[in-house]
């Protein structure tokens, strides 16, 4: 497998009326995972569809490669739900031209990876939320793509299926492939090489999820009460507090902020300055 | 004297056939808690849960709800938001504000003030966030003791999550007793307490330091994690990926080096502790052997 950089330069995605991705620019490398992140509207799922094709672009530019080297499971669907996973995988091989040998040879590399040699002849119906998103990981790594895009492929998912997606996404990746994933959980992207936040169709902050902590030099302190409830957030039973332009009261300790802090941090930032500027 | 737990089960055994789907579990949520309740699919979390709400009735043990037998009498007096909402995506949210009002026989209740400016907007056309802000104001409506929360902030962006979090410990504070499950460890975190089942057991309760108790990963930093990745994942290893560094969850620091040894991989491992999800990765494991 050679490994294909995924290169998307000042992306615009326009539905309508409506800006879905304004000047998103990411480079995602083969050998790594790139998590993209955000909540719903915040323009994940443009993003990927635009990496595969399935989107206009408006304005910018993607190099990737072409559609079928591509391996894509969708935030919605991913396997046909009437057919067996045997048969879905059948079904996709088929659709790829896979010789019979190839095909029986990786379908059993990828669903062993993914724990689901045992369910070939139950349907994807009778499958449980997170061995269906399995199977369409397993099917988007069929024909071996050099670039793997999987959108929200933990989404509902349990914690141990929860590790199976992220055996497969890593194990294409350590193969050589690109992969580029999108979560809304940033505990999951910290485990990613590169992360890009999205926050209402661009980006929030960017890079591999330690800089991303790294960089941040707002001070950050924990309360059990919010001083400035706009510039406060809850954790648990405390709040975390961010002081961009005050310093904090001198009998606040300052604490290190973590990945989920500093997303939360720099929207809050965009958020209060948009209102005020 | 202390106030009896909102919702408590004692000694609670439920068997489909020979399989035994929950296995003598005790466990309470008390007002103005919140209560998060974890476990990997096929732990028993529903299981229990549905014995609680007197939804299910259990083989042994038993089943109290606000102080009660758990009939619907008494189920009507908490409040539930499932994940997938309950909202109805083609009203407006007034509508829906007044449908669920006149259900409970609330009639003229009042869209949350925060909701006022979109009140008239369908349902369908709001964001996640502000759609699970609704299901939980609606949830809230008939002015519960208890309220049950399945994954309350799945799919919502960092911020829009934190302020979810806020309206459940704002109504925890109120002295409305919370419980959450959930798979996710961000929303374990914003538990006062963590109760974690496996193979239809209770298994852990308290924070998340000592639901995750002795059990340690450990950390391989190597140049070339793509091989040790591969290497590990082929004895059979449960590994899992942190950036670049590779984890292996529950297995001895010396065999992990020993299979990397083995392929000729220079690597420093270190013993850090697990995650919650590691956690119930090895229970989960352990589960599928042990049952088989």
């Amino acid at each position: 497998m050679t490994g294909t950089p995924v290169v998307v330069r000042d992306l615009v995605v326009r539905f309508g009326a409506r800006t879905a991705l304004d000047g998103v620019s990411m480079t995602a490398q083969p050998g790594q995972v790139t998590a993209v992140v955000g909540g719903d509207g915040a323009g994940k799922t443009t993003l990927l569809r635009a990496l595969v094709g399935r989107v206009g672009l408006s304005g910018g530019s993607i190099e990737a490669p072409q559609p079928h080297e591509i391996g894509y499971l969708p935030a919605t669907t991913g396997s046909w739900r009437d057919l067996t996973v045997q048969e879905n995988i059948d079904f996709v091989g088929g659709s790829y031209g896979l010789a019979p040998a190839v095909l029986a040879e990786r379908s059993r590399r990828v669903l062993s990876a993914a724990g689901l040699e045992p369910y070939r002849d139950r349907t994807s119906r009778q499958l449980s939320g997170g061995m269906r998103r399995k199977l369409g990981v397993c099917l988007a790594l069929l024909h071996d793509p050099t670039v793997l895009v999987l959108d929200e492929p933990s989404t509902g998912v349990d914690p141990v299926s929860r590790v199976d997606l992220w055996r497969l996404a890593a194990q294409a990746a350590a193969a050589g492939a690109t992969v580029v994933m999108s979560t809304t959980y940033l505990d999951e992207a910290e485990r990613a090489s590169q992360v890009l936040v999205l926050d209402r169709g661009s980006a929030l902050v960017a890079g591999p999820p330690a800089e991303i902590v790294g960089d941040f030099d707002v001070p950050l302190t924990q309360n059990h009460d919010a001083i400035r409830p706009e510039w406060a957030w809850r954790r648990g039973r405390t709040f975390r507090e961010v002081w961009p332009t005050d310093p904090p009261p001198p009998d606040l300790a300052t604490i290190a902020a973590d990945l989920e802090d500093v997303v939360i941090a720099r929207t809050l930032l965009r958020a209060n300055g948009r209102g005020r500027g | 004297m202390t106030a009896p737990p909102l919702l408590e089960v004692r000694g609670v055994t439920k068997r489909f056939g020979d399989f035994v789907a929950v296995d003598d579990v005790s466990l309470w949520v008390g007002a103005g808690e919140v209560v998060g309740l974890l476990g990997a699919n096929g732990a028993g979390k529903t299981t229990v849960l549905r014995i609680a709400l007197g939804l299910l009735g259990a083989t042994a043990g038993e089943a109290r709800l606000l102080g009660s037998y758990p009939d619907r009498a008494v189920r009507r007096r908490i409040g539930y938001v499932p994940q997938g909402l309950g909202l109805y995506a083609d009203m407006s949210v007034r509508e829906n504000v007044a449908f669920v009002a006149e259900v409970y026989g609330r009639r003229g209740a009042q869209v949350p003030a925060e909701m006022a400016g979109v009140a008239d907007e369908l349902v369908g056309r709001l964001s996640l966030g502000i759609q699970r802000e609704l299901a939980f104001a609606c949830a809230l409506l008939h002015e519960p003791e208890l309220v049950v929360l399945d994954e309350p902030t799945s799919g919502v962006g960092a911020l829009a999550r934190t302020a979810l979090w806020d309206t459940i410990h704002e109504r925890a504070d109120a002295g409305v007793g919370v419980l959450v499950t959930t798979h996710y460890m961000q929303e374990a975190e914003q538990c006062d307490r963590l109760l974690l089942m496996a193979g239809g057991r209770l298994v852990g309760e308290g924070s998340a330091e000592q639901i995750v108790g002795d059990t340690a990963a450990v950390e391989v930093h190597v140049d070339q994690w793509a091989r040790a990745f591969d290497v590990l994942s082929s004895a059979g290893l449960p590994v899992t990926l942190s950036g670049t560094s590779v984890r292996v969850a529950d297995a001895p620091a010396d065999d992990v080096s020993g299979v990397l040894a083995a392929a000729g991989i220079h690597a420093e491992v270190a013993v850090v502790p697990a995650t919650i999800e590691e956690r119930m990765t090895v229970l989960s494991r352990a589960d599928a052997t042990g049952r088989g």
